[in-house]
C-alpha cells in the first residue's frame, strides 16, 4: 500500500506540473507577431499541432521534431503575411497514458486544423483513434509500428517508412554486412520496441539465439549482460528508445564485451546523442543503428543550414521528417484548405517534393518512397553508414 | 499480452551455466550491498521516529547530482587513471555525502521537525514526507529554468543542461579484468564498489554499537521518554539520524554511479523503492537487517531475471518480500535497532 500511495502521488503531480510547463514555453516562443496579418486568404488564429515529447526520458527525439516544425511555420509565416498559422505543443512525454487528455484537448480547440504527430508508436495507438473519430488529421514523423496503418483510421499519415521496411533491413545489415551469426535480441516491452524486436526475431530465424525483454525506467542490466555472454552471442539488437539502450551497452562494454566481439545494434529510438551520454563515449563507439530516416545532411535546399541558424544544433533524428509533415499542412492551409475536412482530403491527394523524398501517400497514409540507413557512432558523433537495400 | 513470444522458463536454454551462476552471483551482490547502504536512511530513521522517510530517495539522488558536478569542476576524463583518479574519487564521495547530509538536515528540519513537536498523526508526516520528495525532486528537474531565472544559465550550462536527461559521471579509475575464470569476470569497478559498500555499513553497525553518540541512537530507539530522562537530547539523536542516514546515501549515490554512470532527476524514484524493500525484508528498523536485505534483493532481482526474462525481475523480488513477510512479518532479522543491539 505504501507504495502504491508512493508510486500514483508523484507520477500524478509530475505529470500535471509537465504538462503545464511544456505549455508555458511553447506558448511564449512560438506566438507569432499577431497583427501581421492583413488579408483575407485565411481566417485569423489557425494553427497546427505538434504531439510528443518534449520533456521527460525520451525528450531529445521529440525537440528534434518540434524544431523541424517550428522551422516550417516559422518559414510559412515569414512568406505569407497574409495567412499566419501558429504552432500549438502537446508535450506527451511520449506516455502512452498522457496521450487521450491531450489528444482530446486537440480535437476540442477547433483552431487545430491538422497536427504533426504523435511521435512515438504506443501514444499513436491511443492519440489516433480520437483524431480519427474527429477527423483530425496527423502525419506522424517518426512513429514506425506497421500495425498503426491496419486499424482504418482515415486520418494517419506518416512521411516514413514503418518497422515492416526497419525490420528486415536491420537483421539483413546484422547477418549481411556485419557478418554475425549468434544474435541475443532484446526488447523494452513498448509498442515500438517490442514490436520491432518480434519483426527482426523473426527476420533473423536461426541466426537469433535468445530474447530477454527489459523495463522502461530500469538501469541495472546486469542480469541482461550475465545471459549475453553465457549465450556466446555475437551481437545484440535492442529495440526501443535511447535511454535503455545507452546503459545496457555500457554495461556490456563495462563489462569487457568489446565491441569487436558482440556488435551493439539498434533502432531509430535509440539513434541520438542521448545515447552517447548514457553509454558514455567509449562504450558507444561502434553502436550501429537502423532507420527509416533519411541523414539529415542529405536533406534538400537550405534545410540544413536554416535548421543550424535557427536552433544553434545540426538537424538531428526526425528534424527534417517533423520539417516535411509540417509544411505539408501548411501547404493545404495556404491553399485555402482552412477546415479539418478540407485539408485532410488536401492530405491525402498530396504529391510534392519534400526535403526528404517525394511526399505521396497511399490510401493507408503509408509512404509511397522508403528508404532505411544504418548510422554508426564514430568519435561519439553519430554519422551516416550506408543505405540498407531493401531485400 | 497474448499471442506474443517473451522469454519464458520453457524455452531450451534454461541450463543456466555454472559461470554465468557465478556472474549473476557476483553483480547481484554489488547491486544489493548499493541498496543495502541506500536502506539505511530508511531503516535509521524507523528505528527512531517509527516513521517512513519516503523523501531519502531525493536525498540520494542530490549525493548523486553532487558527485556528477565535483568531477566537471576537476573537469576529470574517462578511465585516465593514477593518484589523481584516486583523489578525483574521494572528492566526489565527499561532496555527494556532505550534499545528501545536508538535504537529509534539511528534510528534517522543514518537513518533519514541526509535525513532531506538534504530536501530529503519523499520516501527516508521511504526506509532508511524500510533499518534500515531490520538491526536492523537481527542483533538480527544472534546474535549467531556475538558473535562468538567476541569469546564471551561461555559467552553470554544464551543470544544469540537460535538466530532464540523464547526466553522465565521468569515472576517472580505468575499469580492469581482475580475474576472468571460464567465463566468471570480477571487474575492478564492481569489487571497488561491493567492497567500499560493506566497509561503510561496518564502519557505521561501529558507530551506532559503540560511539557515545550511537548509545544515544539506540536509546531513543527502546524507550524515547526513558532516555530523555537519563538526558539524552531527543532532537540532536533524531538530527544525528538523519544526518547519518544521509551520509550512507550520498556514499551509495557515488558507488551507484560507478557502477551505472548516470543519474536523473527522477533516479531515486525507483531505486528508493527498492532500497525500501531491501530495509522492510531485512527487517526495517535493524542495522545489519538492511544489508542482509540488499544482498538478498540483489541476488533476487538477478536470478529472477535470469530464470523469467529481466521483465519479471521486479515480480520476483516482491514475491519474495511478501512471501518472507507471511512467515517472518518483521523481516529476515526482526525489527528492532535497539534489542538486536543494533
Amino acid at each position: 500500500m505504501r507504495s502504491i500511495v508512493k508510486l500514483a502521488t508523484p507520477v500524478a503531480a509530475a505529470a500535471l506540473l509537465l504538462t503545464a510547463c511544456g505549455g508555458t514555453t511553447g506558448g511564449s516562443t512560438e506566438e507569432p507577431s499577431a497583427g501581421a496579418s492583413s488579408g483575407s486568404s485565411c481566417p485569423e488564429g489557425l494553427s497546427i499541432g505538434f504531439f510528443g515529447a518534449l520533456t521527460g526520458p525520451d525528450a531529445n527525439l521529440g525537440v528534434n521534431i518540434r524544431n523541424g516544425v517550428d522551422l516550417a511555420v516559422t518559414q510559412h509565416n515569414a512568406q505569407d503575411g497574409a495567412c499566419q498559422v501558429a504552432l500549438e505543443e502537446y508535450d506527451s512525454q511520449g506516455l502512452p497514458d498522457q496521450a487521450t487528455g491531450l489528444a482530446t484537448q486537440a480535437v476540442r480547440d477547433e483552431n487545430v486544423l491538422g497536427v504533426v504527430g504523435p511521435a512515438f508508436s504506443g501514444e499513436s495507438r491511443v492519440a489516433d483513434p480520437i483524431f480519427a473519430e474527429a477527423g483530425l488529421v496527423g502525419i506522424t514523423p517518426s512513429a514506425t509500428n506497421p500495425s498503426l496503418a491496419e486499424q482504418g483510421w482515415e486520418t494517419f499519415f506518416r512521411v516514413l517508412g514503418n518497422d515492416a521496411t526497419q525490420g528486415p533491413a536491420a537483421a539483413s545489415y546484422i547477418t549481411g554486412t556485419l557478418g554475425k551469426q549468434k544474435v541475443y535480441v532484446v526488447d523494452d516491452a513498448s509498442e515500438y520496441g517490442k514490436g520491432l524486436a518480434d519483426l527482426v526475431r523473426a527476420d533473423l530465424g536461426a541466426a537469433k539465439v535468445k530474447d530477454n525483454t527489459v523495463q522502461k525506467g530500469q538501469t541495472d542490466f546486469s542480469a541482461v549482460v550475465a545471459d549475453i555472454r553465457a549465450t556466446g552471442a555475437d551481437a545484440v539488437f535492442f529495440g526501443g528508445y535511447y535511454a535503455e539502450a545507452g546503459l545496457l551497452a555500457k554495461q556490456m562494454r563495462d563489462a569487457g564485451l568489446t565491441s569487436e566481439q558482440v556488435a551493439f545494434v539498434s533502432d531509430d529510438g535509440a539513434k541520438d546523442n542521448g545515447f552517447v551520454t548514457a553509454a558514455g563515449q567509449a562504450a558507444a563507439e561502434g553502436t550501429v543503428f537502423t532507420c527509416p530516416c533519411l541523414p539529415p545532411d542529405q536533406a534538400e535546399g537550405t534545410f540544413v543550414q536554416d535548421y543550424t541558424d535557427a536552433y544553434g544544433t545540426a538537424p538531428a533524428t526526425y528534424s527534417a521528417e517533423g520539417f516535411d509533415a509540417a509544411n505539408i499542412l501548411l501547404d493545404g492551409i495556404a491553399d485555402g484548405s482552412t477546415t479539418r475536412e478540407d485539408l485532410l482530403e488536401f492530405v491525402k491527394g498530396y504529391d510534392e517534393a519534400g526535403v526528404t523524398k517525394q511526399l505521396t501517400f497511399d490510401d493507408k497514409g503509408e509512404p509511397s518512397e522508403i528508404s532505411v540507413w544504418a548510422y554508426k557512432v564514430e568519435g561519439g558523433q553519430i554519422v551516416a553508414d550506408q543505405e540498407i537495400p531493401a531485400s | 499480452m497474448p499471442g506474443t513470444s517473451p522469454p519464458s522458463p520453457l524455452e531450451p536454454n534454461r541450463v543456466v551455466p555454472l559461470s554465468t551462476f557465478l556472474n549473476l552471483t557476483f553483480t547481484g551482490l554489488v547491486v544489493g550491498a548499493i541498496y543495502g547502504l541506500f536502506a539505511l536512511g530508511y531503516t535509521l530513521v524507523y528505528g527512531v521516529l517509527r516513521l517512513i522517510n519516503f523523501a531519502h530517495s531525493e536525498v540520494f539522488m542530490w549525493g548523486s547530482f553532487a558527485a556528477v558536478w565535483m568531477m566537471t569542476l576537476l573537469n576529470a576524463r574517462a578511465g585516465s587513471g593514477g593518484p589523481a583518479a584516486v583523489l578525483y574519487l574521494l572528492l566526489a564521495l565527499l561532496a555527494a555525502m556532505a550534499v545528501s547530509g545536508a538535504v537529509a538536515l534539511l528534510v528534517e528540519r522543514v518537513a518533519y521537525r514541526r509535525l513532531r513537536e506538534k504530536k501530529s498523526p503519523p499520516l501527516v508526516a508521511l504526506i509532508s514526507a511524500i510533499g518534500a520528495s515531490f520538491m526536492l525532486s523537481e527542483i533538480m528537474g527544472l534546474r535549467d529554468r531556475i538558473a535562468g531565472w538567476l541569469n546564471l544559465d551561461g555559467v552553470l550550462g554544464d551543470y544544469v543542461r540537460p535538466a530532464r536527461e540523464n547526466t553522465q559521471f565521468v569515472n576517472p579509475l580505468p575499469n580492469a579484468t581482475l580475474l576472468d575464470v571460464g567465463g566468471f569476470q570480477v571487474r575492478s569497478t564492481q569489487l571497488i564498489v561491493l567492497v567500499a559498500a560493506l566497509a561503510m555499513m561496518i564502519a557505521l553497525e561501529q558507530f551506532v554499537r559503540r560511539s557515545r553518540l550511537g548509545r544515544g541512537v539506540r536509546a531513543v530507539s527502546q524507550d524515547a521518554e526513558a532516555a530523555a530522562l537519563m538526558g539524552v537530547d531527543q532532537k540532536r539523536v533524531v538530527q544525528l539520524t538523519f544526518l547519518l542516514g544521509g551520509l550512507m546515501a550520498g556514499a551509495a549515490a557515488l558507488l551507484y554511479l560507478m557502477h551505472i554512470g548516470v543519474t536523473r532527476y527522477n533516479v531515486g524514484f525507483i531505486l528508493g523503492i527498492k532500497a525500501f524493500t531491501a530495509a522492510v525484508l531485512g527487517g526495517i528498523g535493524n542495522i545489519r537487517g538492511a544489508l542482509l536485505g540488499g544482498l538478498v534483493l540483489g541476488l533476487a532481482e538477478n536470478y529472477g531475471s535470469q530464470l523469467f526474462g529481466s521483465a519479471w525481475k521486479d515480480v520476483v523480488s516482491f514475491l519474495l518480500l511478501v512471501v518472507v513477510l507471511l512467515f517472518r512479518p518483521t523481516g529476515l532479522l526482526g525489527e528492532s535497532l535497539g534489542k538486536a543491539r543494533a
